[in-house]
């Protein structure tokens, strides 16, 4: 690839990039566009899109893996995001409050959307080809019998008395307000707290694959194991120790990140990586590893360099990050990457490129397919408790009516395609897709004086951008087809 | 023995056509022991039958021409608002009633008619070329099409340049109302033409022949060369490509047909509702009709007119009756709309399950 590409003049380069990007690039110049003419705050508009980021990455990294599993987008996460509602319910009952409440509330969606996702996995193995409008219809179908659920068998059939979660006798209230109990359960949870959280996961899991190494009698390289053994004591011990410094504690030990310090602090663990790396391999000038070195050298000067700028800074001081939930979206990304190695993961992206050579190899295609399906849907059950404890209320009955809509919209505008989507397409996706989502309306309301036609205008990109991708996509397969007879 | 039979019969019916029906009769009967009034709700159900019977007709055409059911049908209610906004615009009932008075309504409901039913066929047609470069993915884009054209439409009423004072916000001056009355063009024409009373109910003639008629030119269409050849490439594209069909042709006029049929469905539905609301209101119909003719005991690749007439009886007849049904029961609530909700999409998901798969 890297090859042919080298051959080629810097005009069809270019040319090659943006017809590979034209989504992408469509959305970055309609946003400049909408900021151009609204006149935006950028550090406002910087501010929401973090904001919405953290908030919505975790229910689009969730639909990846049905992709890979051929099963196209999953609009079927709209059942997990009700059964990540139905466990709140319990919680509010309960009275559980902050980060206790919040795992309570994993635990609980978990089983629910396990089920939710093996029944959809069914139903998207009788509708082969179509599961795309098969999991759209499931999400209305299912928004109805949640719909009965919440607003006549609780407290109807269901006998039920309590008041925080009826109003008037029966049926759930119209909206629950989290505040006091889930609101930025997460969020709130400071950087410092979360390195030694991720220090002992850390731990905990280099033990595990130590001992199971050791167990099956597989090589094991003890030296390596150490050297993880204090990385991750380190970590643990940074998070403590941090605490009790008082200007790590300022930076760090607040519930959220400033971005400039976000920033910085990227740039000098790029710097360490850059260097550790050139200690350790001492790569000759102009090979892969040196290039390599150089880029994260190169990147973290960058970094420094647009801090330093007094505009940039001024945006990066404005912006405050939730440190766990940043940690919770690389879990998930980190997870994807991972299952994609794994022996399911190359079953599921066999079953996604052909059923029946998956078939001859020994795969149960319908096993794995199901598989893919209750997988999406649980992380989806916990990317919509993730977004539900930052927006801090929630609409019983209509929640989740757009979670399946605005997710996919924004992975295809990170230029994801029904058949191949990516961690990086999900960010860059969520990005473009949440700054055109706060920018367009500011746009509209100077363009013509009013923002309700803002909401329209949202609308239509949502849905024209699904519309023109799937079409895209479905004429790209059939020209083949019909080549191919 | 018998048990094979039952299974045999309940196939032919279809089950959620069968489920469907118990659930409506069991409604009705519920709602006669308990003394409410039946005879006025079967008058509204008449009545909605006729105003949605044509829509739900647009669903013929595209299943037949081997498209599925046209989710997209929201294409053709937009050209069908766009031609009843003009009519009104243009002032073409009160300027025909001057020379021809009785006739105003009239003059104004066909002038909506065949204006929107040209420019449907214009759209229908792009939108026939587009669903043939995504063939075996046609729901799916039809569903995303459908909903876009919404939105692109609802950013148009809220800027068109319409000045007539029926049609503008009363108080800002630009931009269509909500609800649009149609007092002064043909508001409720056909429901009032001709119409008598059995009793204690009233029948709508005049919509009803109006959805009898159009279900007959469709019949007919179907019986002529070009709705056989129709029917051919959708049943076996291989087969009419062989014999001499375009069956991508075909394809569109079936598609385009479709379209025409929701423009004219809407302008009938709205002369019954005497209101037009454009905005966002079309967004749900697509999904109704799709229900409704499979409730009808459609399949997303086969359907006649009996399926569609059943279909939309039955539908309408259980969105009814429901309410006053649920209300008398559970005592001061409605759980009709959620039933609505489950059952319409119970009713799409079923039939997208009997559907073969793509392999």
């Amino acid at each position: 690839m890297n090859n042919t590409l080298n051959k080629k003049t810097p005009a069809e380069l270019v040319k090659n990039f943006v017809s590979d990007n034209k989504v992408i690039l469509m959305f970055v110049v309609l946003s400049i566009v909408c900021i151009l003419i609204s006149g935006a705050n950028v550090s406002y508009v910087a501010g929401e899109v973090f904001s919405r980021f953290g908030r919505n990455t975790c229910l689009v990294l969730a639909l990846i893996i049905p992709c890979m599993a051929g099963l196209g987008m999953n609009f079927g996460i709209v059942v997990g995001a009700i059964a990540a509602q139905i466990s709140i319910f319990w919680i509010v009952h309960w009275g559980f409050v902050g980060v206790p409440g919040f795992l309570l509330c994993v635990a609980m969606s978990t089983p629910l959307a396990l089920l939710f996702g093996w029944l959809t996995g069914m139903l998207f193995n009788k509708t082969k080809g179509s599961e795309m409008v098969a999991g759209l219809v499931l999400g209305f179908f299912a928004a109805g019998l949640y719909r009965l659920f919440t607003l006549y068998i609780m407290g109807g059939v269901i006998p039920y008395d309590d008041p925080n979660l009826l109003d008037r006798g029966f049926g759930l209230r119209n909206a629950f307000d989290l505040t006091g109990n889930l609101k930025y359960s997460v969020d709130d949870i400071t950087f410092l707290t979360t390195a030694s959280v991720l220090g002992v996961v850390y731990l905990l899991y280099t033990l595990v694959v130590y001992l199971h190494g050791k167990k099956f009698g597989e090589g094991v390289d003890t030296k390596k194991f150490v050297m993880q053994l204090i990385a991750g004591a380190v970590v643990v011990v940074f998070g403590i120790v941090g605490k009790m410094i008082p200007f790590v504690a300022t930076k760090l030990g607040k519930n959220r990140v400033i971005l400039a310090d976000a920033v910085m602090l990227l740039a000098v663990g790029l710097l360490v990586y850059a260097v550790v790396l050139f200690i350790k391999n001492r790569p000759a000038k102009g090979t892969p590893a040196f290039n390599k070195v150089l880029k994260f050298a190169v990147l973290a000067v960058i970094l420094f360099v647009t801090n330093m700028i007094p505009g940039v800074n001024k945006v990066y001081r404005s912006v405050r990050l939730p440190a766990m939930t940043f940690a919770v979206i690389a879990f998930f990304a980190a997870f994807n990457d991972w299952l994609v190695n794994t022996r399911l993961g190359q079953n599921m992206r066999t079953v996604g490129q052909n059923r029946s050579v998956a078939t001859s190899a020994g795969i149960d295609v319908d096993k794995t397919r199901i598989i893919a399906t209750c997988i999406s849907t649980v992380l989806a059950a916990w990317g919509q408790l993730i977004f539900l404890q930052n927006l801090g209320t929630f609409n019983t009955v209509q929640q989740q009516d757009n979670v399946g809509l605005y997710s996919v919209a924004a992975i295809l505008v990170g230029g994801a395609n029904v058949q191949k989507a990516t961690n990086k397409q999900a960010v860059i996706g969520v990005i473009l897709f949440h700054t055109l989502f706060v920018v367009a309306p500011l746009a509209a309301t100077e363009l013509v004086g009013d923002s309700a036609i803002s909401e329209y205008i949202r609308m239509f990109f949502s849905y024209g951008v699904i519309a023109v991708s799937l079409a895209m996509h479905a004429s790209k397969k059939g020209g083949k087809k019909a080549k191919a007879a | 023995m018998t048990k094979d039979k039952i299974k045999k019969a309940i196939d032919a019916i279809g089950l959620p056509r069968l489920i469907v029906f118990c659930f409506f009769m069991a409604i009705v009967i519920t709602a006669a022991v308990n003394d409410i009034d039946v005879a006025s709700y079967f008058s509204s159900t008449l009545k909605y039958f006729g105003m949605w019977g044509i829509l739900v007709l647009a669903m013929l055409p595209s299943i037949k021409c081997g498209i599925g059911p046209n989710f997209g049908v929201s294409l053709g209610i937009v050209c069908g608002l766009l031609g009843t906004l003009l009519a009104i615009q243009f002032n073409i009932a009160p300027a025909v009633e001057g020379i021809l008075p009785g006739f105003g309504p009239w003059a104004s409901m066909f002038f909506a008619i065949i204006l929107s039913a040209v420019l449907s066929w214009l759209v229908g047609i792009a939108y026939g070329k587009l669903l043939n470069m995504v063939k075996g993915s046609e729901m799916t884009v039809t569903t995303y099409v459908g909903y876009s054209a919404i939105y692109l439409m609802c950013i148009v009423w809220f800027r068109a340049p319409f000045n007539s004072g029926e049609i503008i916000w009363p108080l800002g001056g630009v931009g269509v109302r909500n609800s649009v009355a149609l007092e002064t063009s043909f508001g409720w024409l056909l429901n009032d033409f001709l119409g008598f009373n059995i009793g204690p109910v009233f029948i709508p003639t005049g919509i009803i022949l109006a959805v009898l008629l159009v279900s007959g030119f469709v019949f007919l269409y179907f019986r002529s060369k070009t709705g056989i050849a129709i029917t051919a490439a959708g049943s076996n594209p291989t087969f009419a490509r062989a014999s001499g069909i375009d069956v991508d042709k075909m394809r569109v006029k079936g598609i385009a047909l479709s379209t025409v049929l929701g423009a004219i469905g809407i302008i009938i539905y709205n002369q019954g509702f005497g209101y037009l609301q454009a905005y966002t209101a079309p967004l749900a119909m697509g999904f109704i009709c799709v229900a409704s003719i499979l409730i009808g005991g459609a399949t997303t690749t086969k359907a006649t007119i009996m399926n569609v007439l059943i279909g939309t009886f039955l539908y309408q007849g259980l969105i009814i009756f429901t309410p006053p049904v649920s209300n008398h029961l559970l005592a001061g609530t409605d759980i009709s709309d959620t039933m609505r909700q489950i059952i319409q999409n119970g009713v799409i998901l079923y039939a997208l399950a009997q559907t073969k798969g793509g392999d």
